[in-house]
């Protein structure tokens, strides 16, 4: 009896009532609002990056153009494919591409990891120095090339004229053919090192205190406790963080196209630069497809790396 | 212990070097910004300052920076509703509800390639369904593009911030009768406001940021963008120093600002969506 009585008198419990179709799409119900909520962001990756990779793959077969006004869409099948063998700028552009990956990467992670190590070992001011730090990550990268163009000028820029006071004759920098690339270089140092820092602080923060002291009780000097305490523990995290600047450092556009717009020449004409021209100063729309798909399927590659790596760490740690 | 003491004083000798060469070039463009053409040409310290070049930049006879200021404005505050809205709620379907391990997968790891992946991938197909779309050189366009740009990132940062909320207090809204639904407008996003808040501006900071996309999907006044701006000076054949250094330092005004007041939240948003993919 007593048992009976503490039940709910709602009568669903007993005898569930059958819910209308409206009843089970409204998101009033629990499950349906799962579903419902999942649904814009779904939309958003159907439409506007599963449609366009697609879109891109198609575009890669095919001869596309504006003719006064209306679209014109044409079937190559692997024409493209023989363009891209026999374009001389092709291997030049991918040539500088790796060889600015791989100098921004070490040069950045070997910096990054320093100022972190540094920070992580003062207790003033380190609200203050990430503060400054992490203002280059943030600034529009078309500004930092105007703010570096700037600087870089033959005549009048900043790096020139301190030259001059001590008796150098400056380059000509972004016009430069043997210094062209490395001025980008230069200026993606000022803008990407502090991303290193800010992973490696964070990485640095979260190893155990306590191996620290213990190893110094055991009479090992400050170099000893780095080189074999601190960058053991934290070589994953340093990997990690490389990993993810090569994957971005192949996004870089911005700079090249403010500082030397890929010249003189070819010279600093990295991938994305090359892929730009074609679209929209050659306008062979098919043909850029098929470079900017073979770069996206080469990123790919290191994205993949990149998640099996991480998810390595993370059950590591 | 004065070792000690030399030791931290030199650290930070060599950080405050550090922050000194981060801050230089914009100190220097903000004073060229101040400068008359014949003080920038004779490059003396000393100089008298002026707001010629910023009068110039904004009030020009040829001058439509204004209109892309305003551009950018709309640009960023569009993006910045879409992405918050479609993030927020797929973040919490995702981070509240039991999936089926595959979905999340699925969907966790697209948006790490849509993060990853460099932009000038997308940017045909965007220029292509744009022209045919007839959005081709509105706000709209870039606003497309921007949300496709921002997705990821805000996605993780509100996934950690809701994940960070005990359950309980969704358990005991929900004894008190409430449903999934309410207990998110109610409990959830209350309780997150300054994360949205963080994630928001971030959004909109990435977006007044963005150079390849406007260039790429507009063309006139009524839609291209401060960035897009400042990139046609550095083209034009007689190259105006001084308005060029103005834009480029109205350009890193938002950026400033926004670390001025939430460096930490920026810091931690920054390193999570470096970290979470």
């Amino acid at each position: 009896m007593e048992q009976q009585s503490s039940l709910p008198r709602d009568s669903s419990l007993i005898r569930p009532e059958k819910k209308s179709f409206w009843q089970r799409i409204s998101p009033t119900n629990d499950l349906a609002f799962r579903n419902w909520a999942i649904m814009p962001v779904l939309l958003i990756l159907i439409l506007l990056t599963l449609q366009p990779a697609l879109q891109l793959i198609a575009m890669s077969v095919s001869d596309v153009g504006f003719e006064g006004g209306a679209l014109q869409w044409e079937y190559v099948g692997g024409k493209h494919i023989q363009e891209m063998l026999s374009d001389p700028v092709v291997p030049d552009a991918f040539r500088n591409t790796l060889v600015y990956v791989v100098v921004v990467v070490i040069v950045e992670t070997a910096v990054g990891l320093v100022l972190a190590l540094a920070v992580s070992r003062v207790t003033h001011l380190v609200g203050f120095y990430r503060a400054i730090y992490v203002v280059p990550i943030l600034i529009p990268p078309v500004a930092i090339g105007t703010i570096w163009r700037l600087m870089y000028d033959y005549n009048y820029g900043i790096i020139n004229q301190l030259l001059t006071l001590v008796g150098i004759r400056g380059p000509t920098w972004t016009a430069d053919p043997n210094l062209a690339l490395i001025s980008v270089m230069i200026v993606d140092f000022w803008h990407w090192t502090s991303f290193l820092f800010l992973i490696l602080l964070a990485g640095v923060e979260s190893l155990p205190h306590e191996l620290n002291e213990a190893a110094r009780v055991d009479g090992a000097n400050n170099w000893q406790i780095y080189r074999y305490v601190v960058l053991p523990l934290l070589r994953p995290t340093i990997l990690v963080a490389m990993m993810l600047r090569t994957i971005f450092a192949f996004k870089v556009f911005d700079q090249v196209f403010v500082l030397t717009g890929g010249g003189p020449g070819t010279a600093s004409t990295v991938i994305s630069m090359y892929i730009y021209e074609v679209f929209f100063v050659q306008f062979r729309l098919g043909y850029g497809a098929l470079l900017a798909l073979v770069t996206a399927l080469l990123v790919s590659i290191f994205v993949i790396f990149y998640q099996w790596l991480n998810a390595l760490v993370r059950a590591r740690m | 212990m004065p070792r000690r003491r030399w030791q931290t004083l030199l650290l930070h000798g060599f950080l405050v070097l550090v922050a000194l060469y981060i801050i230089a070039p914009m100190l220097f463009t903000f004073a060229t910004s101040l400068k008359y053409q014949r003080d920038i040409i004779s490059g003396s310290f000393s100089f008298e300052p002026t707001m010629l070049n910023y009068d110039e930049l904004f009030f020009g006879r040829r001058s439509s920076f204004i209109d892309l200021t305003r551009n950018s404005v709309v640009v960023g505050t569009g993006s910045m509703v879409v992405v918050i809205v479609t993030a927020a709620l797929a973040a919490y379907s995702l981070s509240r509800f039991r999936w089926r391990k595959i979905y999340t997968a699925v969907i966790m790891s697209w948006l790490v390639f849509v993060h990853m992946l460099p932009p000038i991938t997308l940017v045909g197909p965007f220029h292509l369904t744009a022209r045919l779309l007839g959005i081709y050189d509105t706000p709209l366009a870039v606003i497309m593009a921007h949300t496709v740009l921002n997705l990821p990132l805000a996605f993780w940062m509100l996934h950690s911030y809701f994940t960070d909320i005990p359950l309980e207090l969704e358990e005991a809204a929900s004894i008190d009768g409430a449903n999934r639904m309410q207990s998110f407008w109610r409990i959830i996003l209350p309780l997150t406001k300054p994360g949205l808040a963080a994630t928001a501006v971030l959004v909109f900071v990435f977006s007044w940021k963005d150079f390849l996309f406007a260039l790429s999907l507009t063309r006139s006044k009524a839609a291209t963008t401060i960035p897009v701006g400042i990139a046609s000076f550095v083209q034009e054949y007689n190259i105006r120093y001084g308005e060029m250094a103005a834009a480029a330092f109205f350009a890193t005004l938002p950026a400033l600002i926004l670390v001025a007041i939430a460096q930490r939240q920026i810091v931690k948003g920054l390193t999570l969506g470096a970290l979470k993919g």
